[in-house]
């Protein structure tokens, strides 16, 4: 089930998810990764790194073509890397940057070259995030407008067969696949149902089997949980956590002061909001990084929920009441992407009217929302970020003082600016020695949870919901980007 | 006979000259509208704050600088917005819509392909309305203050009052998941190929739910406005004539009355048909009807304005044609009204 149009079907430079869902049945990475998001081979089968950490090289799988009959080889991972990745990618730019060639000595050997070393490359060379696309299609082509985006030649399980448009993308079983005799289904069709309440009909009379990232609303989720044929899980999105947190703009006073949001942190109940508003789909934030990542520290300062000390920390801070009992006032910019994070709005409104401080929350479309927090127009806001696979993506860019930038999404928009914090994050950037890199992280969250300039309130549990005859869809910590090869039906 | 031939033709003639005239007068009326409603829609559409980039950072994850830069040159949104509308229209007289942000695809592409699925919605279900609704109202006239008028009046307000996204989900359950009686979801069966007569099957019984939800609320109103309409001509002198010279009821509704009556029904036809595609963006959503409807629905919420426009473009155009028809329609049913 798709919950969207994709615009293309490749996500090697437009990483819009249903781009992922389609894209990495048809198209490959050099590697993938385990439910631990430890790396093992895909298209590549061996990969070895030098000592000094500037040079990758991947051993290629012999005998893979491409499903035009052209052979895949080493040609194609350079152009895909130089030329997409590197330049077209809204991630790659940054996981790149440090690229400087990729050399080809022979057709099944591709070798990385850097100019200082990137912990991170490892971990992003998934069928998602950095997929191969065939060179003899696209050398020389405007990538972006390349029409077999539209009709992709791909290394993968599937074959693309048809798009219809607003109804469904056709795929079929590839049967000179590398790892036969997979795949086992002959056919997979991705149906489009734009509608939340369509959906759940869809589940019920079987027109979809399975559906990524909550396709139903929570409370439908409940309903089709009790169906026998139906079965919910919340295993495969480590790749891909949701953090759910509020944005604090620390240009505006009284947000300034450390002891003021603090207290918000205090002030604002987090298991209320799992039980009644994520139905019990999600679990206490602790601090930025989930706590599935091997980078996870638990020993950072918390604020559990105590209006008292909120109460006293604002009084502390010399807030004193107002003649409505209201200290000072607010304004809340929440993402308006579903209902849970509209009524989530809601109940920070009122937890934060108890301790004195007045929210007004202002509803938009996303666009404008993005807008509004980017250009740093907001006192308080709410995002629902991944995390992403290496918090070197997801995490440092909302804390680092070197990404203060008015008018880019998704930055660090609170205006935050600690010197420790900049040496941890510039650190682990080309940090080798894994334990030491796992050091400056617990540093960040230790100083995050500290400084508090996001207040973290949950990590959010995706649903998968599938239906029970549907075998081997959830086996990674990637699941909707998951190739289907090992998918079976009863 | 030489005579009468020529005379017939001098007749022809001047209805068709009278024709082209007015072809000619109501497409030098329309190309200012259009315009108007383009330069408007644009203003509309560019004052909110955010753009096709700010949404498109938002689905893919994006906080690189350079790639938003780049993003927002390749769209044309870092030109100033006086600049962005005098290229718009400057395009659109070429017929150029632009391309989608989202999409990465010429817009008019976009409308094509999902054109046809629109107006196969909109005209069934409008043909459906019509016909059920002008049925209804002729009946509750007839049957004036007795029992049947009161139930059909009653049928009338329900489905005014009944949202349409509601009444579409409920003939889903009802019909799709309980009763298994229509398929759901799509405008035709995955993969079926058993030849042309089976396809236009297969896509009527993937129609009619959609085409049921969106005529009820035009049923409603036609079915009300037929009544009132009836009612006034059956009191008319031409009618008190024919019942005196002892024409049967019967006759008298459907073939005195009717013509007459229609006409306010015809003129809101043609009134109507932007409502009817507001209620399509609805009923495609909840359908998973490949049209125009929903193309529109997720261009708002991705800021793909061109594609937005684009389909402003084309359905102030449809408005237009069907008014249009809608004056020869009207001359056909009234000859005393000259085109």
């Amino acid at each position: 089930m798709l919950t969207q149009e994709p615009p293309q079907l490749t996500s090697a430079f437009n990483t819009t998810l249903p781009n992922g869902v389609v894209g990495t049945k048809v198209l490959e990475g050099l590697l993938a990764y385990d439910e631990k998001m430890q790396p093992k081979p895909s298209l590549a089968t061996s990969w070895s790194v030098s000592n000094d950490g500037l040079e990758y090289t991947f051993k290629l799988r012999p005998n893979v073509s491409w499903h035009d009959g052209k052979p895949f080889t080493s040609a194609d991972v350079a152009y895909s890397a130089m030329n997409v990745w590197k330049t077209l990618h809204p991630r790659g730019r940054i996981i790149f940057s440090s690229l400087t060639a990729v050399n080809t000595p022979d057709p099944l050997t591709a070798v990385f070259k850097l100019s200082k070393s990137s912990p991170v490359l490892l971990s992003a060379l998934h069928s998602y995030e950095s997929q191969i696309l065939p060179k003899h299609l696209y050398d020389g082509t405007d990538v972006t407008l390349n029409p077999w985006n539209l009709k992709p030649i791909g290394t993968g399980p599937f074959v693309f067969k048809e798009w219809r448009r607003g109804q469904y993308i056709m795929l079929e079983r590839n049967p000179n696949y590398w790892d036969k005799p997979k795949p086992a289904i002959e056919r997979l069709i991705l149906r489009l149902f734009v509608d939340p309440g369509a959906r759940s009909a869809a589940f019920e009379t079987g027109s979809a089997d399975i559906g990524y990232f909550s396709p139903v609303t929570l409370a439908d989720a409940e309903r089709l949980k009790k169906r026998t044929d139906m079965m919910i899980t919340t295993n495969g999105y480590q790749y891909a956590t949701p953090m759910f947190f509020m944005e604090l703009n620390l240009r505006n006073p009284p947000l300034n002061d450390v002891r003021v949001r603090q207290a918000i942190s205090h002030a604002i109940d987090r298991q209320f909001i799992i039980k009644n508003i994520f139905m019990g789909y999600a679990t206490p934030a602790t601090g930025p990084i989930q706590s599935s990542s091997q980078f996870y520290e638990p020993n950072v300062a918390q604020y559990p929920y105590d209006p008292a000390k909120a109460n006293a920390l604002l009084d502390e801070a010399g807030l004193k009441r107002g003649p409505n009992g209201m200290r000072f006032r607010i304004t809340h910019d929440p993402v308006p992407q579903n209902q849970e994070h509209a009524l989530t709005a809601d109940y920070v409104k009122q937890a934060l009217a108890v301790v004195g401080i007045d929210v007004e929350i202002r509803k938009q479309d996303l666009a404008s929302q993005i807008k509004r927090v980017s250009s740093w127009n907001f006192d308080m806001s709410s995002n629902p970020l991944f995390a992403m696979f290496d918090p070197a993506l997801g995490v440092t860019r909302l804390f680092w003082s070197g990404n203060i930038k008015q008018g880019i999404p998704f930055t660090n928009v609170s205006g935050f600016s600690d010197p420790l914090m900049d040496s941890a994050i510039e650190a682990q950037s080309t940090e080798r020695d894994l334990k030491k890199r796992i050091a400056h992280f617990s540093v960040l969250q230790k100083i995050a949870q500290q400084q508090v300039p996001l207040i973290y309130l949950l990590e959010v549990n995706y649903l998968t919901i599938a239906n029970k005859r549907l075998n081997g869809h959830t086996v990674d910590g990637a699941a909707p980007f998951s190739s289907f090869a090992d998918v079976k039906i009863d | 006979m030489a005579n009468a031939s020529s005379l017939e033709k001098v007749v022809r003639n001047r209805a068709r000259r009278r024709f082209g005239l007015l072809l000619l007068k109501r497409l030098g009326e329309a190309l200012p509208t259009v315009l108007g409603i383009m330069v408007l829609n644009f203003l509309l559409l560019n004052s909110a704050p955010g753009n096709a980039v700010d949404a498109l950072v938002g689905i893919m994850g994006a906080s690189d600088p350079e790639f938003v830069a780049r993003m927002t040159a390749q769209f044309g949104l870092d030109r100033s917005m006086p600049e962005r509308l005098a290229i718009y229209i400057g395009n659109l007289f070429t017929f150029n819509l632009g391309n989608s942000y989202y999409f990465n695809r010429p817009v008019a592409d976009l409308i094509f392909e999902r054109l046809g699925a629109t107006l196969l919605l909109m005209l069934s279900s409008i043909g459906l309305a019509v016909v059920v609704g002008v049925t209804l109202g002729i009946t509750s006239a007839r049957y004036f203050n007795t029992l049947l008028d009161r139930v059909i009046g009653l049928i009338a307000l329900l489905l005014y009052a009944m949202p349409v996204f509601w009444v579409g989900l409920m003939l889903i359950i009802l019909f799709s998941v309980k009763l298994e009686w229509f398929p759901m979801g799509g405008a035709s069966t995955i993969g079926a190929d058993n030849g042309p007569f089976y396809a236009a099957v297969d896509v009527l019984r993937h129609l009619a739910l959609p085409m049921i939800t969106l005529s009820l609320y035009f049923i409603a109103t036609y079915t009300r406005l037929m009544r009132a309409s009836m009612l006034e001509t059956l009191h008319k002198d031409y009618i008190r004539t024919a019942r005196a010279k002892g024409v049967p009821e019967r006759a008298i509704a459907y073939r005195h009355a009717l013509r007459n009556a229609l006409l306010p029904v015809v003129t809101v036809i043609g009134v109507q048909m932007g409502a009817l595609l507001g209620g399509s963006v609805i009923v495609e959503t909840v359908f998973g009807w490949p049209g125009l409807g929903r193309l529109a629905y997720e261009s708002v919420v991705q800021r793909d304005f061109n594609v937005l426009l684009g389909i402003l473009f084309m359905s102030s155009i449809v408005v237009l044609t069907v008014n249009l028809l809608i004056d020869l329609v009207y001359a056909k049913l009234d000859p005393r009204i000259e085109i």
